[in-house]
């Protein structure tokens, strides 16, 4: 996962700097197959960036770039005076920070569990059935919920109600604080599975002398777990911590829009939610466009102090 | 994977495998998260083909009852659905085609280490993995581009994917060693002949991962039809799926007047989801095999 890395291996391009000339003779072919790429960051990401300007406009819709004017940060200063924007923000920094916080352990614990299974076919069959969750879409998760987890006719409720441990069904999904927890652990459930593998890639890559050592010396299997596997997942951890924090200003549309209803708006009213509704469905381009801005600056800025910050506590870092 | 399980066998051989109190817990606990994985989707398979009087009695849990195909049959009369089945199908095939070949052409350039210019190119196109202009920025970028209300517009924008770009790179980086790429170079190969003859045919886990990744990709996302398409037989299933069976309750299920409907809206709702849900677990179990290889190599840093 790494962005740049160092050229290993190429006495040749240090003695003899190649000029551009010899790169393109020798390479041509490599540049041409690059040109597609690049046309479609270009022609599909860069060709967005100049919309940017919309965030310091009073943008007309029906006028257009040209018959807007101007207004320098007055944008800004309006949505951060926008009770329905600080609202959003708010929201999406809890649960983003609650995804986190809830989400990112499940992982390396199942990842460890399964590490530990020693039945390699029933480790298998279960690996296939855990990452399965992942290929599913929101709209069919949440449909999923609503059918499981309705007060009334729902099959959790039922279950209960026959197990005598509750009188009424639970509004798993129409109550704001039980929506929060069942939104937060639908995704843990989501991606407990797939977020295994990469940690267990990275199990594989630890050598064996070290748990045979620690077995002579008579550690039990607790014991190598802590001194052993977790050391050796430590880096994997590190980069996808630093992933994720560039993630905790985003919002998923698709995750909060299928599990919204009036209920719960209270909480399910996060980012993506409000740029949605101001922009496209209200029309105020300039609001949207200025949080979107503002959403994905701060993003980035995360993304590059986090990997900063691992770097100084000497992880190899993500960029 | 492998590693580790015969590490371990090697490290209690000896004695015979005993089974401890620990492994009792994990295995208890893995089959539990399994069966949350399972059990909803047997549910919902059991109400989509059972009766409505059976299902409206809360009688059906995992197994159906007065087994019918009746909610299948307003869906296939109704026609709305299937259409949009087809028509999910080609876009997803035109989508992962494109991403590939597009992802292809810049992984196997960008693997290459003495490649002048790459950290500019790699850069470049990651740049826009971490920052992006936002959901008003793009939409007027597709208006200009004439894409709104096309099936284009869910194909092209999204098509390429820096992340599985980098996947791809990791992998070409890790399982092709520069020597053997020298040495054909040096047979005379040109770049065009090493990448068809050598690296793709070595590549096969990965690109049937990264297949995978855009068909699913794909299939599962409406985000993109709900803001660019307005006309309804463009429209991705997914979001047809979200109109019908969310937001708006249960009495949202609305399938044409030739369509006949007889089933209750639960048991219709379920045969949606089951119609929606069947083509993911249906390949997925033959792709799986692929995939774990795949990403394992592909996202394992250096």
């Amino acid at each position: 996962m790494k962005v740049t890395q160092p050229a290993i291996n190429q006495p040749r391009n240090g003695l003899i700097p190649r000029s551009l000339r010899n790169a393109l003779k020798r390479d041509w072919q490599l540049y041409v197959l690059l040109i597609l790429p690049v046309a479609f960051v270009i022609i599909f990401k860069y060709a967005a960036y100049p919309g940017l300007r919309i965030a310091f406009m009073n943008y007309k819709p029906a006028r257009g770039y040209s018959g807007s004017e101007y207004v320098g940060l007055k944008i800004f200063e309006k949505i951060f005076k926008d009770a329905d924007f600080l609202r959003a923000l708010k929201n999406s920094l809890i649960f983003n920070f609650l995804d986190l916080a809830i989400g990112f352990p499940v992982p390396i614990i199942l990842a460890l569990m399964l590490n530990e299974l020693r039945y390699p076919r029933f480790k298998k069959v279960s690996q296939t059935i855990l990452y399965l969750p992942h290929f599913l879409s929101w709209v069919i998760i949440a449909s999923v919920s609503y059918t499981l987890f309705r007060p009334s006719t729902g099959l959790v409720n039922i279950t209960l109600m026959d197990a005598g441990l509750i009188n009424e069904g639970i509004p798993f999904l129409t109550e704001k604080f039980h929506w929060a927890v069942t939104y937060l652990l639908m995704a843990v459930w989501q991606n407990m599975g797939w977020g295994t593998i990469l940690y267990l890639a990275a199990i594989t890559g630890i050598s064996g002398e070290l748990y045979e050592a620690a077995t002579v010396d008579g550690a039990n299997r607790m014991r190598k777990m802590w001194h052993i596997t977790l050391p050796g997942i430590r880096p994997t951890m590190v980069t996808l911590l630093i992933l994720n924090l560039g993630r905790i200003m985003g919002s998923n549309y698709e995750r909060l829009a299928s599990f919204g209803n009036v209920l719960v708006k209270d909480y399910q009213y996060q980012l993506a939610i409000y740029i949605y509704e101001k922009g496209l469905a209200g029309g105020n381009f300039s609001k949207a466009t200025a949080v979107g801005l503002f959403q994905s600056l701060l993003g980035f800025i995360l993304v590059l102090a986090a990997d900063r910050f691992a770097k100084k506590l000497g992880e190899s870092g993500l960029i | 994977m492998e590693a580790t399980n015969t590490k371990k066998l090697t490290g209690t051989t000896g004695m015979k495998m005993h089974v401890t109190i620990g492994d009792i817990i994990i295995i208890v606990i893995i089959i539990i998260l399994c069966l949350t994985c399972i059990l909803p989707f047997v549910h919902i398979a059991a109400k989509s083909i059972s009766g409505n009087s059976a299902v409206l009695a809360k009688q059906v849990t995992l197994v159906p009852k007065d087994i019918t195909l009746e909610a299948y049959t307003s869906i296939f009369q109704d026609g709305q659905l299937t259409h949009s089945m087809l028509y999910t199908v080609l876009v997803t095939v035109l989508f992962t085609a494109i991403g590939m070949v597009v992802t292809t052409c810049a992984a196997y350039p960008l693997s290459r280490r003495h490649l002048v210019g790459r950290n500019f190119f790699s850069l470049m196109i990651l740049f826009t993995l971490y920052f992006s202009a936002g959901l008003i920025p793009e939409y007027l970028l597709m208006k200009q581009l004439n894409l709104l209300d096309t099936m284009w517009v869910l194909i092209l924008p999204l098509s390429f994917s820096p992340f599985n770009m980098l996947i791809m790179k990791t992998f070409i980086q890790s399982t092709i060693p520069d020597s053997l790429e020298e040495a054909a170079f040096l047979d005379g190969a040109t770049h065009f002949q090493i990448l068809f003859k050598i690296v793709l045919p070595l590549s096969k886990a990965i690109i049937a991962t990264l297949s995978l990744f855009y068909a699913v990709g794909r299939w599962n996302a409406y985000a993109d039809a709900k803001y660019y398409i307005n006309t309804k037989a463009l429209q991705p299933i997914q979001y047809i799926l979200s109109n019908m069976v969310l937001n708006s309750g249960a009495d949202a299920i609305s399938l044409s007047e030739g369509a006949a409907v007889e089933s209750t809206p639960e048991v219709l709702q379920a045969a949606m989801v089951m119609f929606a849900t069947l083509p993911i677990i249906c390949v997925y179990p033959f792709v799986q095999k692929y995939f774990v290889k795949g990403v394992m190599i592909g996202a394992v840093k250096g």
